[in-house]
């Protein structure tokens, strides 16, 4: 009751007493838990290095100013390689995807007992992992290469695709289904009348909102060596040519940046 | 041509939707079933080819007992009940050509269908359809350019292009202005006449009703408690199906708009 | 009629999605091209992969008998480091990203604002996680505290772009008629802003502390604190129960974080 009757008076507060006594236990207990874990990232810090950090960071800068700007003439084929691992990737994760997010969706699973949950696993584990484990991952078993970056870049992002299109089918307009049903269409027909119309605008959205995040992620794959303009920047990094470290960085930023012009021009005009 | 025996529905929830519903529709007969929301009219109609599965009971369609029927065999019997849906329910993001043609999907096969190659009779029959109905120039906008009425008239030829025996027509329009409920419900009537199709046409549009067909079925809680022709039903009978009410106007409104029609 | 009559007997097509012929066949033909040159250009050392498969093979069974024990130190003290970051990172990114959202809201912050904090924006998304951790621990040495800050500074770029859109699309209304009473600009916002864009708030920061937890888990790769290093240890190791062991526990965790957030979100809405 948050209005109390105090002296004959009354006192409006916004929470009841035992309300405000939980909200503070809430709050003590955040602040508990933030201290506590500053405390242990302070305590495995070397605050030397950190007080030194602006001198660092300026002697970086020094060094790494200007980029080399010739060293562009290698970075052609790193530069195809990773827009080949995040395209490709992306095509074969949706064609992955579709078949899971069917089997996931509550209105077309085939057994909501036995096989929505091995979908369900099947997103969440494949999402949970990030591209990089499952490069290290694959470059331990396939060798490496931009085909253990392809594999990397598919397997991540099944999760994140069949997890978008399996909300998109469970919105669909149920009536639409029913209309197709009634003429006499079988099972596969009801599909592609029925369901695949209404979830198209949709998956197109995905893949390209996947395809722009795969190039972001397919930049830095190298570094574990799963092909691709990381591994230049891996080994500029190794030797510390900075000025060539600044010059595959300007141009990571600037693929970022086109593939998310690309992906915002291409959604527009699909919606 | 059309039997009900004792059907049945009950949905998990324990409602009971239908009660043991003894019906038989002769062939070309235009039958309105009318009640009031919640009565069973859309469960007994989608009772009918199994969009909602009947509890118990048996529904025959000619000599076929469609309610014991393997998904194949049902599949091919769904092809001769062609239905009309409330919110028109067509494919929006097809083309009205797709739409009407999605009809036919019983008789081709898949990979044909999906192709969108089907047989050229089937696409005379659908452009004589829309032609009938007005519609041939829009063959190919998409569905979700047009009006609610192009929409049900669409919905109609999709219904039609099946060469069905039985119409099945669930609330045709409810989302529509009087003046097109009017027209749709003409020409519903109208193509059934034409083909000698029979139709059960559900509908809560009392005044409607008796307009254009030959019998009116009352369902009240599942149950039938009125069928006769449109003209039999009183104030009295009105208030069984629905309850206690003002009759008159709506009965009186019926007549006076078929007299100056 | 004589319309439809000229009409029958005239095959179908389905009208193409591009109307224009050369540019159907230019964008099918550049796609294929593409294809082939792409899959032309990646080696595929098929004799290792095929050598390799036995070793996948050992991994998808090492899932289904992990080892947490024999490591279970490096694998405890990895793991608590990770969610120490991720934690000690949601809370500073978003106590950071909640100013920087308003200021770049349109119609809560005036132009010069709105410019620099969504240049701030800007710069936050276009740096990859990694790659910014590969510099904070250039500069800071190696250990969490790179880990922290580069999860802190992606938070900011996640949460005050979403957020600040979510603040643009507010009521205008209802923002009004707090600022007809006569309140001050921090009223204002606690009044009229505040209440509309919480429940988002708080889904958007569960959502975010769940990618925190998943990205902190590769940091380590690069030296910057967390389980990322005994994973990658692992992998160098060979030692593939172990791998197993540290991505189910990720796994529980991430779906634990989804759970906990829906819980929260379906309390808050």
């Amino acid at each position: 009751m948050p209005v109390q009757d105090l002296k004959g008076q009354k006192v409006w507060q916004r929470r009841t007493g035992r309300e405000s006594l939980f909200h503070w236990v809430l709050w003590l207990t955040g602040v508990a838990v933030f201290a506590y874990c500053w405390q242990q990232i302070s305590a495995s810090t070397t605050w030397f290095f950190v007080w030194d950090a602006p001198r660092i960071a300026s002697d970086i800068w020094t060094r790494a100013t200007p980029p080399r700007w010739e060293y562009i003439t290698q970075l052609g084929k790193p530069i195809w390689d990773t827009l080949n691992i995040a395209t490709l990737g992306t095509i074969i994760s949706l064609i992955l995807a579709v078949p899971v997010a069917f089997l996931a969706a509550r209105n077309t699973t085939p057994s909501a007992l036995f096989v929505r949950p091995i979908a369900l696993l099947i997103i969440v584990s494949t999402r949970s992992i990030n591209s990089l484990i499952w490069a290290l991952l694959l470059i331990a078993i396939i060798g490496p290469g931009v085909f253990a970056g392809v594999v990397a870049i598919a397997i991540r992002s099944i999760g994140f695709c069949a997890k978008l299109l399996y909300e998109a089918i469970e919105e669909i307009d149920e009536t639409q289904v029913e209309a197709i049903t009634a003429t006499g269409a079988s099972r596969w027909q009801v599909m592609a009348y029925g369901i695949v119309p209404q979830i198209l605008p949709a998956f197109a959205g995905i893949a390209v909102f996947r395809w722009d995040i795969n190039i972001r992620e397919s930049t830095v794959l190298g570094l574990v060596g799963a092909g691709g303009i990381g591994l230049q920047l891996s080994s500029s990094l190794n030797v510390l040519a900075w000025p060539q470290v600044a010059l595959i960085l300007l141009v990571i930023l600037a693929a970022v940046v086109i593939s998310e012009w690309v992906s915002a021009k291409v959604r527009g005009a699909i919606i | 041509m059309l039997r009900l025996d004792k059907l049945v529905k009950t949905y998990k929830t324990g409602d009971q939707a239908l009660k043991a519903v003894e019906l038989e529709v002769p062939e070309g007969q235009v039958l309105a079933l009318i009640g009031p929301s919640g009565a069973g009219k859309s469960t007994l109609i989608r009772c009918i080819n199994r969009l909602v599965e009947p509890t118990s009971g048996k529904v025959y369609l000619g000599d076929v007992e469609l309610t014991g029927l393997s998904s194949g065999a049902l599949r091919r019997e769904r092809r001769r009940m062609g239905m009309i849906f409330q919110e028109y329910a067509l494919v929006e993001r097809l083309t009205v050509m797709e739409n009407v043609l999605s009809g036919r999907l019983g008789y081709v096969g898949f990979w044909r269908s999906f192709l969108r190659r089907f047989p050229q009779s089937d696409v005379d029959e659908a452009f004589r359809l829309l032609d009938r109905v007005g519609l041939a120039h829009m063959a190919d906008k998409r569905a979700d350019e047009l009006s609610g009425g192009q929409r049900q008239r669409v919905g109609i030829c999709r219904a039609l292009i099946q060469n069905p025996a039985l119409l099945l027509v669930d609330e045709p329009t409810a989302s529509l202005d009087p003046k097109t409920s009017r027209q749709i419900m003409r020409l519903i009537c109208e193509l059934c006449q034409e083909r000698g199709l029979a139709a059960i046409i559900n509908i809560h549009d009392v005044a409607l009703a008796q307009m254009f067909v030959q019998r009116v079925i009352g369902l009240r809680f599942g149950a039938i408690e009125f069928d006769g022709p449109p003209d039999g039903l009183t104030p009295e009978v009105l208030t069984t199906i629905y309850g206690e009410e003002d009759w008159e106007a709506t009965i009186e409104a019926v007549e006076d708009e078929e007299a100056s029609a | 009629m004589s319309d439809v009559n000229a009409r029958i007997g005239k095959p179908w097509r389905k009208p193409p999605l591009v109307q224009r012929r050369w540019l159907r066949v230019l964008l099918l033909v550049g796609f294929i091209a593409y294809l082939i040159a792409a899959f032309l250009t990646i080696e595929v050392n098929w004799s290792r992969v095929y050598a390799g498969l036995e070793r996948g093979q050992k991994f998808v069974l090492a899932f289904a008998n992990p080892d947490f024990t024999s490591r279970s130190s490096d694998i405890w003290e990895g793991m608590l480091e990770s969610i120490i970051m991720t934690v000690a990172a949601s809370v500073v990114g978003i106590g950071i990203s909640i100013p920087i959202a308003l200021g770049a809201a349109r119609n809560v912050a005036p132009l010069p604002v709105y410019l620099i904090c969504r240049a701030i924006i800007a710069i936050s998304r276009a740096l990859q996680e990694i790659i910014v951790a590969i510099l904070l621990v250039a500069i800071f040495g190696f250990g969490p505290l790179a880990g922290f800050l580069t999860l802190s500074f992606a938070t900011i770029g996640f949460l005050s772009k979403l957020l600040a859109e979510d603040i643009e699309s507010m009521d205008r209304v209802q923002a009004e008629a707090i600022k007809a009473s006569g309140a001050r600009w921090t009223q204002w916002i606690n009044y009229g802003v505040q209440p509309q864009v919480m429940p988002r708030l708080i889904g958007l920061s569960m959502y975010r502390l769940d990618i925190n937890f998943r990205e902190s888990a590769i940091l380590g790769l690069v030296g910057a604190g967390g389980i990322g290093a005994t994973l990658n240890t692992a992998f160098d190791r060979y030692e593939y129960d172990t791998a197993a062991a540290i991505l189910l526990i990720i796994i529980v965790i991430v779906m634990a974080l989804e759970y906990l957030s829906g819980v929260i979100r379906a309390r808050v809405q």
